[in-house]
C-alpha cells in the first residue's frame, strides 16, 4: 500500500486543478480579448477582471496550503537538473500567479480606470493615475502572461514526461490515482 | 476482452518503440500553443483587430504623432461639473443622474489624426467627458457633432478608412475608391447628407454633441431602457467662420474668461423597433426626451499638460445603471481606443519600439 505522503493533500489537488482551468482560460481570454473588436471583446474584458482577482485570492490560499502541507518528495532517482527545473518552475508559477493579477490591477489603476469587477463592484486603485506607469505595466502584464504561458507548457510537458516515460508516480500524486507498478 | 484489447494495443505501442510517448509529450503542448496563437490572431492576419484599425488610421494621418491620440488628435482639455436634474432617476440607478454635483474632466477635439490640422479642415467636432461619481465609479462618453455615424459595423468602418487612405501621388483620398465605398455602403447616406450641409463651427461652444451609439439605462428594478443622448448648448448658434488655423482653443479661452459654458444632457428613449445596433439611423424626432441635467464647463488647459491628457475616453467605462447596447461599434471603439491609448502612453514613457523611442535614436 502506498504511503499517504505519496500524494498531494486533497485541498492542494483541488486548488491545482481548479486553478489550472482558470489560469488556462485566463491566458486564452487575455490574448483573445486584445485581438477582438466584436461583442466578444467587451464580454471577455468583463470576465477577465473578476477571474484575475479570483486567481489572486486562490493563489494566496494555495501558497498557504503548500507551506502547511509540503508536496510529496520527488523520486530519489530524479537527475539533479530535473530536480532543479522542477523547483524553479514551480516557484516561478507561484510568483506569476500572484504577480499577473497584481500587475493588471496596478495597470488599470495607473491608467485612471475604475477597477470594476462587475457592474457595481469596484476595487480601489493601488497606484495613482500616471500614463507612463500605465504603459510600463501594460507591457509588463503582456510579457509576464507570455512567460506564464511558456512555463505552463513546460509544466504540462514535464507532467506528461513523468506520467508516460518515467512512470514514477509524480503525475499520479497530483491526478490522485496511483498507477499499478 | 477488455484486457485482451488493451494488451494488443500495448504490444503495438511497444513495437513502435515507445516513441509515441515522446510524440504526446511534445504534441500536446504544441497543440495548446497553436490554439493560443490562433486565439491571439497570430495565425489569422486577416482578422480585424484594434491594432489594425489604428495602423490604418496612422496611415491615413500621413504620419505618427508621438504621444497624441491616434484619432481626434487635435484638442483641448476642459474641466467643470455636471449637475443632475434627478429626472432620469426612475430609469437609471447611476449616481450621475441624481440631483447633485459631479466633477467632470473633458476634452474638445476635431476629427482626424493630425494634431496640427487647421480647425476648419473638418466639420466634425467632438466632446469627451469623464464624470466621476461619489462612489468612485465613472461614466466616460465620447460624443460627436453629428447625429448619425457614417457606418454601422467595425468592418465597414475599417473599409471606410481604407477607402479614405490618401493617394501618395495627390495626398488626397482617391475619389474613385471613395465613390466605390459609398456605393457599396448605402447606409452612409444620412451621414453624407449631414456632411454636405455641415460647416466647421467657429466655436466648440455652439455645437450639439451626439452619443451616436445607443446605450441601456438600468433602473432600480433591473429593467432596461434603450437610449441615446446629446449635449445641447445654451450658447446660441453663430454663422461666424473661424479665422486662422487654431481659433477653436482661443475661442474657448475667451468665452470661459467671460463665464462658464453650459450644455443640457437630453436623453432620448427608444420605442420598440427603433434600431439600437445601427448608429447610421436616427430615431424618429418625436421620441420622448428627458433633460438629465446641466453640464457646466469652467476652465480649459492645453491638452499636453491638462488633466484630460492621460484619460482614455472609452465609451464602455460606465457606472452601475448605464450599460452598453447591442451596437457593434461600441466594443470596437473600446478596443481601438485602448490600442491608441497604449501607443501614446508608451511613447510618453519612451519605451523601446515606440515612435518616440525611434525618434530619440535618430
Amino acid at each position: 500500500m502506498a504511503r499517504p505522503t505519496d500524494m498531494f493533500v486533497w485541498p492542494a489537488r483541488l486548488l491545482h486543478w481548479l486553478m489550472a482551468a482558470m489560469i488556462l482560460a485566463m491566458l486564452f481570454i487575455g490574448v483573445g480579448m486584445v485581438a477582438s473588436v466584436s461583442e466578444r471583446h467587451d464580454w471577455l474584458v468583463r470576465v477577465h477582471k473578476p477571474l484575475g482577482i479570483a486567481i489572486l485570492l486562490l493563489a494566496v490560499l494555495r501558497l498557504a496550503v503548500r507551506l502547511r502541507h509540503p508536496p510529496p518528495p520527488l523520486p530519489a532517482d530524479l537527475p539533479l537538473l530535473q530536480r532543479w527545473a522542477a523547483f524553479a518552475s514551480h516557484w516561478l508559477l507561484y510568483a506569476l500567479m500572484l504577480a499577473l493579477p497584481l500587475v493588471g490591477w496596478a495597470m488599470l489603476s495607473a491608467g485612471g480606470y475604475p477597477v470594476m469587477l462587475s457592474h457595481s463592484l469596484r476595487l480601489p486603485a493601488i497606484l495613482p493615475a500616471n500614463g507612463v506607469a500605465f504603459a510600463v505595466l501594460r507591457h509588463l502584464h503582456a510579457w509576464l502572461a507570455v512567460l506564464l504561458f511558456v512555463t505552463f507548457l513546460a509544466h504540462l510537458g514535464a507532467a506528461l514526461y513523468h506520467g508516460l516515460v518515467r512512470r514514477d508516480g509524480v503525475l499520479g500524486s497530483m491526478v490522485g490515482w496511483r498507477p499499478r507498478r | 476482452m477488455g484486457s485482451n484489447w488493451s494488451g494488443s494495443l500495448h504490444r503495438m505501442m511497444r513495437r513502435a518503440g515507445g516513441w509515441w510517448r515522446y510524440g504526446v509529450i511534445a504534441g500536446v503542448p504544441l497543440a495548446v500553443a497553436a490554439a493560443w496563437a490562433y486565439t491571439a490572431g497570430w495565425l489569422a492576419p486577416g482578422r480585424l483587430t484594434a491594432p489594425r484599425i489604428i495602423d490604418q488610421i496612422q496611415v491615413n494621418s500621413g504620419s505618427v504623432y508621438p504621444g497624441y491620440r491616434r484619432a481626434h488628435a487635435k484638442g483641448v482639455c476642459v474641466i467643470g461639473h455636471f449637475v443632475g436634474s434627478g429626472a432620469l432617476q426612475p430609469y437609471s440607478t447611476a449616481q450621475v443622474f441624481m440631483q447633485g454635483d459631479i466633477p467632470v474632466v473633458g476634452r474638445f477635439a476635431i476629427a482626424g489624426g493630425n494634431p496640427y490640422a487647421p480647425d476648419g479642415s473638418v466639420p466634425v467636432r467632438s466632446m469627451a467627458l469623464r464624470l466621476t461619481q461619489p462612489n468612485g465609479q465613472q461614466w466616460r462618453t465620447g460624443m460627436n457633432s453629428m447625429p448619425v455615424n457614417a457606418v454601422a459595423t467595425p468592418q465597414a468602418f475599417f473599409e471606410q478608412l481604407q477607402a479614405q487612405q490618401p493617394d501618395p501621388a495627390t495626398g488626397k483620398p482617391d475619389p474613385a475608391r471613395l465613390a466605390a465605398f459609398f456605393a457599396a455602403h448605402p447606409e452612409t447616406a444620412p451621414f453624407r447628407a449631414w456632411a454636405k450641409m455641415a460647416r466647421p463651427s467657429a466655436s466648440f461652444a455652439t455645437n450639439s454633441y451626439w452619443s451616436l451609439n445607443a446605450f441601456e439605462l438600468v433602473d432600480a428594478q433591473g429593467a432596461k431602457h434603450a437610449v441615446r443622448w446629446r449635449m445641447v448648448p445654451e450658447s446660441a448658434a453663430e454663422d461666424a467662420k473661424g479665422q486662422g488655423d487654431n481659433y477653436l482653443a482661443a475661442d474657448l479661452v475667451q468665452r470661459l474668461a467671460a463665464g462658464p459654458l453650459r450644455w443640457h444632457l437630453r436623453v432620448t428613449f427608444a420605442e420598440p423597433g427603433d434600431p439600437t445596433a445601427d448608429a447610421t439611423k436616427a430615431w424618429p424626432a418625436d421620441r420622448r426626451e428627458i433633460d438629465a441635467g446641466m453640464l457646466e464647463l469652467t476652465g480649459t488647459t492645453p491638452q499636453d499638460s491638462g488633466a484630460c491628457r492621460d484619460i482614455n475616453y472609452d465609451p464602455l467605462v460606465l457606472p452601475d445603471g448605464i450599460q452598453a447596447s447591442d451596437d457593434p461599434l461600441l466594443p470596437a471603439r473600446s478596443a481601438a481606443y485602448a490600442a491608441s491609448y497604449l501607443r501614446r502612453t508608451s511613447e510618453e514613457a519612451h519605451l523601446p519600439g515606440t515612435a518616440a523611442g525611434k525618434k530619440e535614436t535618430r
